[in-house]
């Protein structure tokens, strides 16, 4: 079994990194900074720390008059409250005026766990792709991360970085990773259908390819860490080499990545295409494996969708 | 700039509340009463008290004004086209399609908007951002912000008040353009943010309270903010909405109705010109 990260604390990481090649990075935290680990970040750089209290819609536009001044803030809190308790606030204060914003979410999707659906942000990847100018990135994991939350920094504009609260499975070596925003990765080659994912159900789709390699099926495995600008020819290509899509997030399946890709499959090779995610119910409580299995985002399901689709072909 | 004398800055006021009534009333869309209120508090800023370049806007040493109460865009419009910032032949555009003037400031097109404003309660808390990066960078550029009383109902108002307080920023000048009404009605009764002057110093800001449309008085607490240290300062502007149009004057149907033509060139008549 490969090392196990969460994203979360490879952000914690990368950000204490990036704090000291650039001077003008600043971390904004909304009492959570032990959870989203920019705890890191405040140890190491005191003064270019703010804790803002339980207050996010004034901690993004506090962000929003930093990134004005000159500075590259980096938000934090949990995903539900950075974009769900302040949206209009991201939507108004940052992105409108494409201020340079970086909204660092951790805690996203059901694997928050015991907290329970109140604190499980499962319409996040929505609400933030449906705002123009806004960069959407979600990272498979810790190596990804790190490459994201640098190259978050060199984008001149709003960012939404969605990461997760449990350790997941490190899949990328350091070494050999490139990462461009916008263009996905090809994990693995197959024939006869694609699992397009994101986030922590990428090593979930490796799983689920090599359980369908035994029976036959040869699936092709596309790492879409980008959600916002969309890499439309990944899409297009998955679609026309292996004929059939299953998409798959820790996340509802109404306006996510299943949606980005849909949208892109009718307006350029439609396919069957299967949805794994979130089916358009809240949460609860539970530790995130038993979530994962009770709300469908295991390996087993991600199979399933993909013998349903090639069924379809 | 040279010293503008109180009759300079008069004569601006005037000329500026004519550009607010030929805006809106061109227009015919726009926020004439809550505009005219605060007249005198940003004539005194640009034209006075606020460190800014005209020909190089985005200056890193100017001093920055925030208009919360995005609304009163004719006003900032007006100000910055009379400052320089900006022909005030494009003043006609105010509220057109393909035009920089929207109906809510939008820093990205207009020369001297520091930030888009116009969702209400927004604006503090990016002047706080604004205040503490000053901080940072070691710069002795101040903040200003400007809200509404109808405006300090939002939530996220009082987020930021606290915050300027915690983090001491003492760079930092907020005027509330207290003119007693909001669109629907007397603050008081649609829901009253009183007593505004307690509120403030409970939540650890230096108060002072004036009469909004007098110069010496603008002047004399804009004197006492940057004597303040250790804590940002709020200065309770008392206004009447619709100042210098007497059928405007008090009333809430003006918050963000246009004159008709006639009411146009009557108001400039009370002001002194034609249309």
């Amino acid at each position: 079994m490969a090392e196990k990260i969460a994203t979360r604390e490879a952000y914690g990481l990368a950000l204490k990194k990036l704090g000291e090649k650039n001077r003008d990075v600043v971390v904004l935290d909304a009492d959570l900074s032990k959870s989203t680990k920019t705890s890191e970040f405040a140890k190491a750089f005191p003064d270019r720390f703010f804790n803002m209290g339980i207050a996010e819609q004034n901690m993004i536009g506090t962000a929003a008059g930093l990134a004005a001044a000159g500075k590259i803030p980096f938000a934090s809190s949990f995903a539900i409250f950075a974009c769900g308790r302040a949206f209009e606030q991201v939507r108004n204060s940052v992105a409108y005026p494409r201020l340079n914003v970086k909204i660092a979410a951790s805690h996203a999707g059901l694997t928050v766990g015991e907290d329970g659906a109140s604190h499980q942000a499962i319409e996040d990847i929505a609400l933030m792709r449906a705002v123009p100018n806004m960069t959407v990135i979600v990272p498979a994991d810790a190596v990804e991360t790190e490459a994201a939350v640098m190259a978050a920094a060199e984008i001149d504009g709003p960012v939404y970085l969605r990461l997760g609260r449990p350790a997941v499975p490190v899949i990328y070596e350091r070494e050999n990773y490139q990462f461009q925003v916008g263009r996905a990765i090809t994990l693995r080659e197959g024939k006869d259908a694609t699992v397009i994912a994101c986030g922590i159900m990428v090593s979930v789709a490796l799983e689920a390819a090599a359980q369908l390699a035994e029976e036959g099926l040869s699936v092709r495995v596309v790492n879409m860490h980008t959600i916002k600008p969309l890499d439309r020819e990944a899409v297009r290509r998955a679609a026309e080499e292996t004929g059939a899509v299953v998409t798959a997030e820790e996340h509802s399946i109404i306006g996510g990545l299943g949606s980005a890709v849909a949208e892109v499959l009718v307006e350029t090779c439609p396919v069957p295409m299967e949805r794994v995610g979130v089916r358009d119910v809240f949460g609860e409580s539970g530790t995130p494996a038993e979530l994962m299995e009770k709300y469908g985002l295991t390996a087993r399901h991600v199979a399933e969708a993909v013998r349903k689709v090639v069924r379809r072909k | 700039m040279e010293e503008q004398t109180v009759y300079d800055l008069i004569e601006k006021a005037r000329r500026i509340r004519c550009h607010i009534i030929r805006m809106v009333g061109e227009a015919a869309s726009g926020h004439p009463g809550g505009s005219l209120s605060a007249v005198e508090i940003l004539t005194a800023l640009y034209f006075r008290e606020m460190r800014v370049k005209p020909e190089d806007p985005t200056w890193p040493e100017r001093d920055r004004f925030i208009l919360c109460k995005g609304h009163a865009s004719p006003l900032l419009y007006a100000v910055l086209a009379e400052r320089g910032f900006f022909p005030v032949e494009e003043l006609k555009t105010f509220r057109r399609i393909n035009s920089r003037l929207q109906g809510h400031p939008d820093m990205r097109k207009v020369p001297g908007v520091e930030m888009s404003t116009g969702s209400l309660g927004q604006g503090l808390s990016v002047a706080n951002g604004m205040a503490l990066a000053a901080r940072l960078d070691g710069r002795d550029y101040r903040v200003y912000a400007l809200l509404g009383d109808g405006e300090i109902q939002e939530g996220q108002v009082w987020e930021a008040a606290m915050a300027a307080a915690h983090y001491r920023l003492d760079n930092l000048v907020a005027f509330l353009d207290h003119n007693g009404l909001q669109i629907d009605g007397r603050i008081q009764d649609v829901m009253s943010p009183e007593p505004v002057e307690e509120k403030w110093r409970a939540f650890g800001w230096h108060v002072l309270r004036i009469d909004g449309h007098d110069y010496g008085a603008i002047f004399a607490a804009l004197a006492e903010a940057r004597q303040t240290k250790g804590r940002p300062t709020m200065i309770i502007a008392d206004t009447v909405k619709g100042k210098g149009v007497s059928f405007m004057e008090n009333d809430p149907f003006w918050h963000g109705s246009p004159p008709t033509r006639e009411q146009m060139a009557k108001a400039l008549a009370e002001l002194g010109e034609g249309v």
